[in-house]
C-alpha cells in the first residue's frame, strides 16, 4: 500500500500531450501537416439504424476523389470513420478515440442526434471542431457561443416545416391541416415550425395526432385525423410510419393534400411498397439533387458523382441518395479546408463560420451560407411532387430560417 | 481470486500489489486509454452482480441492461433536477435498482430457466421504452446532458484520471463485499440453492429470501455501475441501453468465468476492448469476428479466464496442496451447474 502511494506523486507528471488541442494555438493543432489532414467521424455501420452508415461511404469516396486530383491546397485527406452502432456511448468513446489517439483535426458528419448530443461537450471543451453533423435537429446552430466548435449541415427540421407553410400559404391558403408527428424531438420541433409559419394567416391545424416509434402501427391516428374534416394532410414521419400514413390514407375515402417530410419521402423505400399511384400527387421537399432523378441524367456533377462512386466506393449503390448526402457534405467540409488561413482549429471554425458556397450536387440555387451569427448552413427547400414516376421540381427555393 | 493463493498473508501482498498497479494505471496511459480503463471497472461491477445472480444462485437475468439503464438514469434525473453532490447519485442508484431487483425477484420465485429468462428479457426491451415515454422526466429520446464530476483541485489529476479513481473507489469495496457474500454461509446457501433446489431447502435454506435477495443485490451492483457510467458520459439517452448491454455482460461472465468474482474484471476487458480490435480488423465484419473470438474463447476457457488459470495453479501444484485442488473441484462444479443455469432445471 505505502509503496502504491508513493508511486502516485512520482508519476503525477504523466506525459499529457493527448488532451486535445488545449488552446488552438497557431503553431501546430494535432492532425494537420503540409501534405495531411486527418477528420474523423462515427457511423451506425452495424445495427439498427445501419441503413444511414453508407452515407460515410459517400463521404469517403469524395475524400479518395478529391485526393486523386492532389487533395486540398496539396493536403491529402485522410478520413477515419468508426463504427458505434448508433449507440450514443460508442459514439463518445469513439470521438475520445479519434481526438485523444489518433489525433484528428477535426471530426466530420458524425451521424445521429443522441449520438451529437453525446459527444459536443467533449469536443467542445477539446476545442476540436465537430462539422456538419448528419442530422436534422435544429439544435446545432442555436446557441453558438455554448457550443462554438458545433455547426450542423442540412436544412433542419423547423425550416423544413417552414418550407412546408411557405408553400401553403401560397397554394392553399385556408387548408385546414391535419398533422402526424413523431412523439419526440424529431416530431415536436417541426409542429413547432410549422406553428411559426402559419401564425396570422388562414391556414389552420385542425387536429395533431402524435405517434410513438413503438407503436406498430399509425392506421388509428390517420383515421382519427381523416375524420377531423382537414383537407391537407402533414406526415411528420419516419419511413416505416410514412408508408403506414400513405396506405391508410389510400386505403380511406379521404383525398386530402398530401405533404411526406423529406426523411419519410423515399422512393424505394417508401413509395414504392405504398404502390407509386396512391403516392400521385404528394408534395415533399428537396435540396440535393437526386440520384435516382432521371433530369439529372446528363448534369455534370451528377456523372462526376457516380463515375466517382463507380470507381472509389464500388460497393456503394450510386443511386442510394445516402452516398449523394456523404459526399454533397463531403465537397462543403473540403471546401472549408481549402478556405481555412491558417492550419489551425480556430482557422478552420472561422472559414466554417464564414461561408457562402454553391455546390454542384445541390438542387440550382442553393447555397451554403453561414455567418458568425448564423449556425444554419443549409436553410432554403424546394418544394416536390411525385407524378407517379418520380419526384418533380415545383417552382423555385424557398428559403425559411429556423430562428 | 482465492484459488491462487495459498496463504491469507500471500493473499494479501497479492492484492496491494493489484491494487498499488491499479492506482498507478491512469499515470502511464493517455486519456482515451484511461477513459477505457474506466469503463472496464465499471462494466466489472455491473458483470459482478450478474454473476452473483447467474452464477452463485442459478437464476438466468438477459436484462440486466435494464437495471444498469435505471441506475443510470437515476442519476441522470438527480444531477438534472437537484443539487445533489454526485457522489450521492451512486448509492441512491443502488437503493432503487435494490427495490427493482426485489421486485422482478418475486415472479423469479414462480418461474425458473428459460421462463425467468424471457421475463428479464422483456424487462431489457421495455426500459428504454418507458424512458421515451416518460419524456418530461428523463429528456426522452433527446436524453439528458448531465455535469461530470470535477476533479478536486488539490488532486492535480485530469478530469479522465479523476473519473477512473471514483470507478475504482466504487468497485474496491463492491469486490470486497461480494468476496464476502460468496465466501460466507449465503454464498454456500446460494450455490446450494442453484445445485439441487430440494436439497438445499431440505438444509434449511429459505428459498424465496434468497432468490429475491439474490435478485435485489445482484440488481444494486448493476444500479451503482449505472451511476458511475453516467459520470463517465455525461450523458444518457434511450439508444445508450439496448439489448447488445444486457448480452454484452452475459458474454462477460462467461467469459471471465461463471462463479468467480475476480473473473468479472477479465469479462469487463472483453466486453470493452475486443469489440475495438475487431473493427480495427475489418470495419465491415467486426460483428462476425467478435462472434468468432466469442466463440473461440469458449472452446479454449472452457471454465472462461478464471477456470484456466485455476487448472493452470492445479496443474503447477498437483499434489502438493489438497486443499486446492478441492477447491478447483468445486469451482468446476460450480462452472458445471452454473453453465446449466440456461436450461430448463426442473
Amino acid at each position: 500500500m505505502v509503496a502504491a502511494l508513493a508511486l502516485v506523486p512520482a508519476a503525477c507528471g504523466r506525459d499529457d500531450s493527448g488532451s486535445g488541442g488545449g488552446g488552438g494555438g497557431a503553431a501546430a493543432d494535432p492532425g494537420i501537416t503540409k501534405t495531411s489532414v486527418k477528420l474523423g467521424g462515427s457511423y451506425p455501420f452495424s445495427g439498427p439504424a445501419s441503413a444511414y452508415g453508407t452515407i460515410g461511404e459517400g463521404a469517403k469516396a469524395y475524400f479518395k476523389f478529391i485526393n486523386a486530383k492532389g487533395g486540398v491546397n496539396g493536403r491529402k485527406i485522410n478520413f477515419i470513420t468508426l463504427d458505434d452502432g448508433y449507440e450514443p456511448p460508442k459514439a463518445l468513446q469513439n470521438a475520445r478515440r479519434l481526438v485523444q489517439q489518433d489525433k484528428v483535426f477535426a471530426m466530420f458528419n458524425t451521424l445521429g442526434t443522441p449520438n451529437n448530443l453525446a459527444i459536443w461537450d467533449f469536443l467542445n471543451q477539446q476545442k476540436v471542431p465537430q462539422l456538419y453533423v448528419a442530422t436534422g435537429a435544429s439544435d446545432w446552430g442555436k446557441d453558438i457561443k455554448a457550443h462554438p466548435y458545433t455547426i450542423g449541415w442540412q436544412p433542419n427540421y423547423v425550416t423544413e416545416a417552414k418550407v412546408y407553410a411557405e408553400y401553403l400559404k401560397k397554394e392553399k391558403p385556408n387548408a385546414k391541416v391535419a398533422v402526424l408527428y413523431q412523439n419526440d424531438g424529431f416530431g415536436k420541433d417541426p409542429l413547432g415550425g410549422l406553428k411559426d409559419g402559419i401564425s396570422g394567416t388562414g391556414i389552420k391545424i385542425v387536429k395533431a395526432e402524435p405517434y410513438n416509434v413503438t407503436d406498430p402501427t399509425v392506421a388509428a391516428q390517420v383515421g382519427r385525423l381523416a375524420r377531423s374534416g382537414a383537407d391537407t394532410f402533414l406526415s411528420i414521419t419516419t419511413p416505416k410510419f410514412a408508408a403506414q400514413g400513405l396506405a391508410t390514407v389510400a386505403k380511406s375515402g379521404w383525398k386530402p393534400l398530401q405533404i411526406l417530410n423529406n426523411v419519410g419521402a423515399d422512393k424505394n423505400l417508401v413509395l414504392k411498397p405504398v404502390g407509386l399511384e396512391n403516392a400521385k400527387g404528394v408534395i415533399s421537399t428537396s435540396y440535393f439533387k437526386d440520384p435516382q432523378d432521371p433530369q439529372w441524367a446528363d448534369d455534370a456533377a451528377m456523372k462526376e458523382y457516380k463515375a466517382a462512386m463507380k470507381q472509389y466506393a464500388p460497393k456503394a449503390d450510386p443511386e442510394d441518395a445516402f452516398n449523394m448526402y456523404g459526399w454533397t457534405a463531403a465537397t462543403t467540409m473540403a471546401k472549408a479546408l481549402e478556405q481555412m488561413k491558417k492550419p489551425t482549429r480556430a482557422a478552420l471554425m472561422d472559414a466554417v463560420r464564414n461561408m457562402t458556397l454553391e455546390q454542384g450536387t445541390l438542387l440550382p440555387g442553393e447555397k451554403i451560407e453561414t455567418s458568425p451569427d448564423d449556425g444554419y448552413p443549409l436553410e432554403a427547400m424546394q418544394i416536390i411532387k411525385f407524378d407517379g414516376q418520380n419526384w418533380k421540381l415545383q417552382g423555385d427555393l424557398i428559403q425559411a430560417k429556423a430562428q | 481470486m482465492s484459488g491462487l493463493l495459498t496463504s491469507p498473508w500471500a493473499r494479501r501482498v497479492g492484492l496491494a500489489a493489484l491494487l498499488a498497479v491499479a492506482i498507478a494505471l491512469p499515470f502511464f496511459f493517455g486519456p482515451y486509454r484511461v477513459s477505457q480503463l474506466t469503463l472496464v471497472l465499471i462494466y466489472a461491477i455491473a458483470v459482478l452482480g450478474l454473476n452473483l445472480l447467474v452464477g452463485y444462485s442459478g437464476q438466468i437475468s438477459l436484462g440486466h441492461g435494464a437495471f444498469f439503464c435505471i441506475g443510470a438514469y437515476t442519476g441522470a434525473i438527480l444531477l438534472d433536477r437537484t443539487a445533489i453532490p454526485h457522489l450521492l447519485t451512486v448509492p441512491a442508484a443502488g437503493l432503487v435498482c435494490f427495490a427493482a431487483g426485489l421486485a422482478l425477484g418475486l415472479p423469479a420465485l414462480r418461474l425458473r430457466g428459460l421462463y425467468l429468462a424471457l421475463v428479464t428479457l422483456a424487462l431489457a426491451i421495455a426500459t428504454p421504452v418507458l424512458i421515451k415515454r416518460f419524456d418530461g422526466l428523463t429528456g426522452g429520446s433527446q436524453g439528458l446532458t448531465v455535469d461530470q464530476p470535477a476533479p478536486p483541485s488539490w488532486s492535480g489529476l485530469a478530469d479522465d484520471q479523476n473519473l477512473y479513481f471514483i470507478a475504482l473507489i466504487a468497485a474496491v469495496p463492491m469486490f470486497w463485499f461480494a468476496t464476502g457474500v460468496v465466501r460466507r454461509g449465503s454464498g454456500r446457501a446460494l450455490i446450494a440453492m442453484r445445485d439441487n433446489e430440494t436439497a438445499s431447502r431440505t438444509m434449511g435454506v429459505n428459498l424465496a429470501t434468497f432468490k429475491t435477495r439474490a435478485f435485489g443485490l445482484s440488481a444494486a451492483y448493476a444500479g451503482i455501475a449505472g451511476a458511475l457510467f453516467t459520470f463517465a458520459n455525461g450523458f444518457v439517452a434511450p439508444e445508450s441501453f439496448t439489448l447488445t448491454v444486457s448480452f454484452a455482460f452475459l458474454a462477460a461472465i462467461v467469459i471471465g468465468g461463471l462463479a468467480t468474482v475476480a473473473g468479472a474484471v477479465f469479462g469487463a476487458f472483453f466486453i470493452v476492448f475486443v469489440p475495438v480490435w475487431t473493427s480495427d480488423i475489418d470495419e465491415a465484419l467486426s460483428g462476425v469476428i467478435y462472434g468468432a473470438t466469442l466463440i473461440a474463447c469458449m472452446y479454449v476457457f472452457r471454465g472462461g479466464v478464471m477456470g484456466v488459470l485455476r487448472s493452470a495453479w492445479a496443474w503447477s501444484t498437483k499434489g502438493r496442496n489438497e486443499d486446492e485442488v478441492a477447491e478447483v473441484a468445486v469451482a468446476g462444479d460450480g462452472r458445471r451447474a452454473g453453465a446449466g443455469a440456461g436450461g430448463v432445471r426442473s
